[in-house]
């Protein structure tokens, strides 16, 4: 059976320090993977290791059977919103209409159906009414609602996000977390960075608990077990007791 | 005033070597206005500076071997630049500590070609610009550039945007941005060595980010940003010239404060940035607070 993200032995490194080893695993077309751990846990570092955002220092990576190369356009990316500069001179239409440029193709320009697209993407999360609106204008919930619009409107088979909760309200949150739910269940591969263990269980499939290395990777079940989470936290656990905190 | 105006539009049509100057200028305010855009959105002012300051001895190293000085100032702009990126990716060095330490190095290396190689007026002259001994092979050579860098913008004006605003969506599709790095650096190298005469190795960062900041106040969307920035530039280059001619002072000096100047009447007035506007919204919000 073909695999939507297989994963061998990867090896990453900052200025020779290890960020991430051996990570091996293999997602089936049609999860929504969240990808867990504490602080630092090299969660960001292995999304954009596998898209190859960051140089492997070893270890293969492949989607739906083909190399990252050969399948790049079938990829969106949400960023964190740290990346992002909001005082950028773009509006809310503007910005979702980036995810076509992938397959518009060199020297030409969204056309009126491109544009059409986009609008209809801003529909699906609720955000068409502000589609002239400079994107530093909103608030971050939407800001995020509008990242997700442009992710649909890329068309892929692979959505990678980072952090797409953080500092967004709980209706932007609940319609983010249902597109995602859809797109997998209509047989896209959907995989999250995600640190708030809360609603890790309601809102994934699958989890990939890192720290440094892969702990635990399986059905939400297998992986939100004590004895396996600890071994992830047991740093911060430790922490926590040494000042005065039950675990 | 008006008398004056009609002066300096009469003395420039009487004299082709003020035809030249102006136009010459002209094109240099509309090139550096547009290739500033990207400079200012991608936080690289910094990089202007030294990418203008690192030509100079590409420049004196092109009167040795008796080429044009463009070809010199190309391969020392992209030296440098590729200088910069070594040493920031491969060791603890930041990216605007090794920019300070290679065009400082440049610039250096370049005043003493300079000054073994010619008199010193011509560093003179390389440094603050001379409008009034434009050639007319100069002329078009400065035309040459301005076309093909608006035509390059045009043409990648889609892969510019994208990778200035979330590169690493741009990466994840699969631009190479380093390349595109790389480009706009040529670029900015090309209107630097076009700007030479205008403004001078000195002020060309002025000329760069000045009118682009002062657009940048004024809209949300990033093809307006490029024409009011090209035509603040062109602004700037004329008013400057007629300042420079009616009071004889240098014109790179004099274009460049037109531009501050537009930069802060746009910094007080600009309706949705401006001080002035911003400080009469938030009184207004603390009256009703009160109420």
């Amino acid at each position: 059976m073909s695999s939507a993200i297989q994963v061998e032995d990867l090896y990453v490194s900052y200025h020779g320090n290890t960020a991430l080893k051996d990570v091996t695993f293999s997602l089936e077309a049609g999860n929504l993977l969240g990808i867990i751990g504490p602080n630092g846990a090299g969660k960001s570092t292995l999304i954009k290791a596998l898209l190859q955002l960051i140089p492997r220092d070893k270890g293969q990576v492949t989607f739906l059977d083909k190399t990252v190369k050969e399948i790049r356009k079938q990829v969106a990316y949400v960023p964190q919103r740290n990346d992002i500069d909001w005082d950028f001179p773009i509006t809310v239409l503007e910005t979702v209409l980036l995810g076509t440029y992938p397959k518009i193709g060199m020297f030409k320009r969204p056309k009126k159906n491109d544009k059409e697209w986009a609008y209809e993407c801003l529909k699906e999360v609720g955000m068409e009414q502000f589609y002239k609106r400079q994107i530093g204008e909103l608030s971050g919930g939407q800001q995020q609602r509008v990242f997700l619009a442009r992710a649909l409107a890329q068309k892929a088979e692979l959505f990678f996000l980072d952090e797409p909760f953080v500092g967004v309200d709980l209706g932007s949150e609940e319609t983010i977390i249902n597109i995602l739910k859809r797109l997998s269940n209509q047989g896209k591969t959907v995989t999250v960075v995600h640190h708030d263990l809360s609603k890790a269980e309601n809102y994934f499939n699958k989890l990939l608990l890192i720290n440094r290395e892969l702990i635990g990777f399986g059905s939400v079940n297998e992986v939100f077990r004590p004895e396996i989470m600890a071994k992830a936290y047991k740093g911060q656990f430790a922490f926590m007791k040494e000042i005065g905190v039950s675990v | 005033m008006f008398g004056e105006i009609i002066n300096y539009v009469n003395y420039v049509m009487e004299y082709e070597y003020m035809q030249r100057a102006f136009l010459t200028s002209v094109i240099v305010g509309i090139i550096c206005g547009a290739i500033g855009c990207f400079i200012i959105l991608r936080g690289m002012a910094l990089m202007g500076d030294a990418i203008s300051h690192a030509v100079l001895p590409g420049v004196a190293l092109s009167y040795v071997l008796g080429i044009n000085f463009f070809f010199g100032a190309v391969i020392s702009g992209v030296l440098t630049t590729i200088g910069i990126g070594y040493i920031s990716q491969n060791s603890r060095i930041k990216n605007d500590i090794a920019i300070g330490i290679m065009f400082t190095f440049a610039f250096a290396i370049g005043i003493i070609w300079v000054t073994l190689l010619k008199s010193s007026t011509d560093l003179y002259h390389i440094l603050f610009g001379n409008l009034l001994v434009v050639r007319t092979s100069e002329l078009w050579a400065t035309f040459g550039i301005g076309v093909f860098v608006l035509v390059m913008i045009y043409l990648f004006y889609k892969e510019l945007l994208v990778s200035s605003f979330d590169p690493t969506m741009s990466a994840a599709y699969g631009l190479p941005n380093k390349m595109i790095h790389y480009l706009l650096m040529i670029l900015l190298t090309m209107v630097t060595v076009a700007s030479i005469q205008t403004v001078g190795i000195v002020l060309v960062v002025a000329m760069l980010i000045t009118p682009a900041a002062t657009a940048y106040l004024l809209t949300d969307r990033l093809w307006i940003m490029i024409y009011l920035s090209s035509g603040f530039g062109a602004i700037s280059s004329i008013v400057g010239l007629f300042f420079s001619n009616r009071f004889d002072l240098d014109s790179g000096a004099t274009i460049v404060l037109t531009a501050t100047t537009m930069f802060l009447i746009a910094f007080i007035f600009s309706p949705k940035q401006g001080v002035l506007w911003r400080s009469i919204k938030s009184k207004s919000t603390k009256s009703l607070a009160r109420v």
